[in-house]
């Protein structure tokens, strides 16, 4: 089997993990007990909304005749229509995805940014005072809760210092970068000690292995050693593991686009919680679960990419 | 212990003086090498045979600067052309490894680094080294797989470590290891993890490249027939020291120590047939706390009161050959005896 074969019979994978998700998301409404109508429309509501509920979803029909309607208006790009905004719930997802993405993409690279010259100096001297140090002090972002550092580093880089802006998208590329740079932070602080400790391992690994002695015994000075050698096979572990951690922090962001006002769908999702909008809170959940899928996918197409010795004969 | 042979006329290219390797483990420090001295002439081969543990192949990284983290060279000369290496930095090591000195390793498949190109492996000495440019020393490595028989160099160029053979990697190595013209080259077991007839092929080829660029090689092997194919002179070490020294048919057919004397009856030999294979009773010693005296006196047959007291340094004997043993002339009456009763 070809690389290209590979790729594609991975996307096909993707097929029944992602009806697998829409059956999960349909089913929620139905996981609370009581009328779906009730519950969505709230104790207040009166008999004649709740039969015109009924009657649009469909509610008195059977179970799997719903799931047939709901699946046939999802291929159609309908997710219904919003109970608060009054608008199609999915344009109102699709113009919020840009931010969220924005927001993930971001925090992947600065935690890698944050996570590579660490994890090398860690490395660089096993149990030493720097290798201690690094594996101890990024812990602290682990274990600190996110809407908690998001505040502190609001409370320090933009509120004091007026580095930042406190919350908001930005406009432009340029404008994005500088408004998101503290959430993206946010998030990264919390990716980055899962992945420094998955990277110091590979490369303590990889500086161990005969092939480095075989680079140091041609005179490849250290630098390159080090880009050429170490690095490139070092992150092949490291990034299933990024992979498998994006995908976590793509619910995380629900909380981080709270704190800092950004219009993603995280904020929507809590937002229409709120308000019982109940077809946005499908919706967003069904693009959160996509977007893990995706993530997922990517990342195992990265590590056939960087692995040559990837065999795609499964 | 500088062989008065052709060393002495030419001047050696490396000469290794009472070097001395110390690992520091939990159970205590280790003296992997204890005192080795040896010559290398240009053009030679030389042989560093002993059992796993000999110290064999700590010289040989001591020799490159490539110890193991916990291992380091607490005295001693390594000098190349007359320049010491001990005291450099790895950087400046770094402008010596590849044009220099060069290194084989045993198992080609772990010492070849699985995500890079197989022709980028041997084209990087060259851009490192010699400032090429990517492109011309694209060329030099085609130049070299050409050399070391690696059929269809054009399309191997791009192909990596795991699509080869293990001969076809030890010839890769081997590649690698010429890249930038070295004087000599370090054989780290280069054919142990080979099939014989692969073996036998890559012996050939190193022996031949030697030949054409006046290249010298220690080769760190324990198989006693590869030393006799390959090298002109031997070296036997034993517990982390040299025991016995001098030309490859001088001690292979005549031993002057019986460690090894040990070792030629315990390898199967095609052209001296034997009844049977004689083990080496015992096992290598501690290098913790060597034994007093001769390092082999509790595994050796002949051993007596002196052995267990007396320090045993290298001793020079006729014919440009130096023994460790203080009762040398045993192994001649022991083999002597052999051939009448065979």
């Amino acid at each position: 089997m070809g690389r290209m074969t590979f790729v594609v019979h991975r996307i096909l994978m993707l097929v029944p993990v992602a009806i697998g998700v829409t059956i999960i998301v349909f089913f929620m409404i139905h996981l609370i007990p009581g009328d779906p109508a009730r519950t969505i429309l709230g104790i207040h509501a009166t008999p004649r909304a709740v039969a015109i509920l009924h009657r649009q979803w469909g509610l008195n029909q059977p179970l799997v005749s719903q799931y047939w309607l709901f699946m046939d208006r999802l291929v159609h790009g309908n997710l219904g229509q919003s109970l608060f905004y009054g608008a199609p719930a999915a344009s109102l997802i699709l113009t919020r995805v840009p931010a969220t993405l924005w927001l993930v993409g971001y925090a992947a690279v600065l935690a890698i940014v944050i996570s590579v010259p660490l994890a090398m100096i860690a490395a660089s001297r096993k149990d030493g005072i720097r290798d201690h140090l690094v594996r101890a002090i990024p812990l602290l972002g682990l274990g600190m809760p996110s809407f908690w550092l998001g505040i502190l580093l609001i409370y320090a880089l933009a509120i004091n210092t007026h580095l930042f802006p406190v919350s908001g998208y930005g406009t432009g590329f340029g404008g994005h970068l500088h408004a998101m740079f503290l959430p993206a932070l946010t998030v990264a602080i919390a990716l980055a000690p899962v992945v420094i400790r998955s990277l110091r391992a590979s490369m303590l690994n990889v500086l161990g292995a005969e092939y480095i002695t075989t680079a140091r015994a041609k005179g490849v000075p250290a630098r390159r050693l080090f880009a050429r050698h170490v690095l490139r096979n070092a992150v092949i572990p490291a990034v299933t593991v990024l992979g498998i951690n994006i995908g976590f922090l793509i619910g995380g962001t629900v909380v981080i686009e709270n704190v800092f006002a950004i219009p993603g769908i995280g904020q929507l999702m809590i937002n229409s919680i709120l308000q019982r909008d109940f077809p946005v809170v499908q919706g967003v959940t069904l693009v959160f679960g996509v977007l893990v899928v995706l993530v997922n996918l990517l990342a195992d197409l990265s590590y056939a990419a960087l692995d040559p010795r990837v065999r795609f004969d499964r | 212990m500088t062989g008065p042979t052709a060393a002495a006329a030419a001047g050696p290219i490396l000469a290794v003086r009472d070097l001395r390797v110390q690992i520091s483990g939990r159970r205590g420090t280790v003296r992997a090498v204890d005192g080795v001295s040896l010559d290398v002439v240009r053009g030679e081969a030389l042989g560093l045979v002993g059992e796993s543990g000999s110290g064999k192949s700590m010289t040989l990284r001591a020799i490159l600067g490539v110890l193991p983290p916990d291992a380091r060279v607490t005295s001693g000369q390594i000098l190349l052309d007359g320049a010491d290496l001990v005291p450099l930095s790895q950087s400046a090591l770094n402008r010596i490894r590849g044009p220099k000195i060069a290194m084989i390793f045993q198992e080609p498949m772990s010492a070849l680094n699985p995500v890079m190109r197989v022709g980028h492996q041997i084209a990087e000495g060259p851009r490192v080294h010699l400032g090429y440019s990517r492109s011309k020393a694209a060329e030099r490595a085609l130049d070299l797989m050409r050399r070391v028989g690696i059929p269809d160099p054009e399309r191997r160029f791009r192909a990596y470590p795991h699509e080869f053979s293990g001969g076809m990697r030890q010839r890769v190595m081997i590649a690698m290891a010429l890249s930038c013209d070295p004087e000599i080259i370090l054989c780290d077991e280069p054919t142990t993890a080979l099939d014989v007839t692969i073996q036998d092929q890559i012996l050939r080829l190193l022996a031949r490249l030697c030949r054409e660029s006046d290249v010298s090689l220690i080769f760190v092997t324990h198989d006693l027939p590869v030393v006799a194919q390959i090298c002109q002179r031997v070296a036997v070490m034993y517990g982390g020291q040299i025991i016995e020294h001098g030309d490859t048919r001088d001690i292979l057919l005549d031993p002057r120590h019986p460690y090894t004397l040990g070792l030629v009856r315990s390898a199967p030999d095609v052209e001296q047939v034997r009844e049977s294979l004689v083990p080496i009773p015992g096992s290598p010693p501690s290098l913790v706390s060597p034994p007093p005296g001769c390092r082999f006196h509790p595994r050796c047959s002949f051993a007596e009161e002196d052995c267990r007291v007396m320090p045993t340094p290298l001793r020079l004997l006729p014919g440009g050959r130096s023994t460790a043993c203080l009762h040398y002339e045993r192994c001649a009456e022991a083999l002597a005896a052999e051939q009448v009763t065979p």
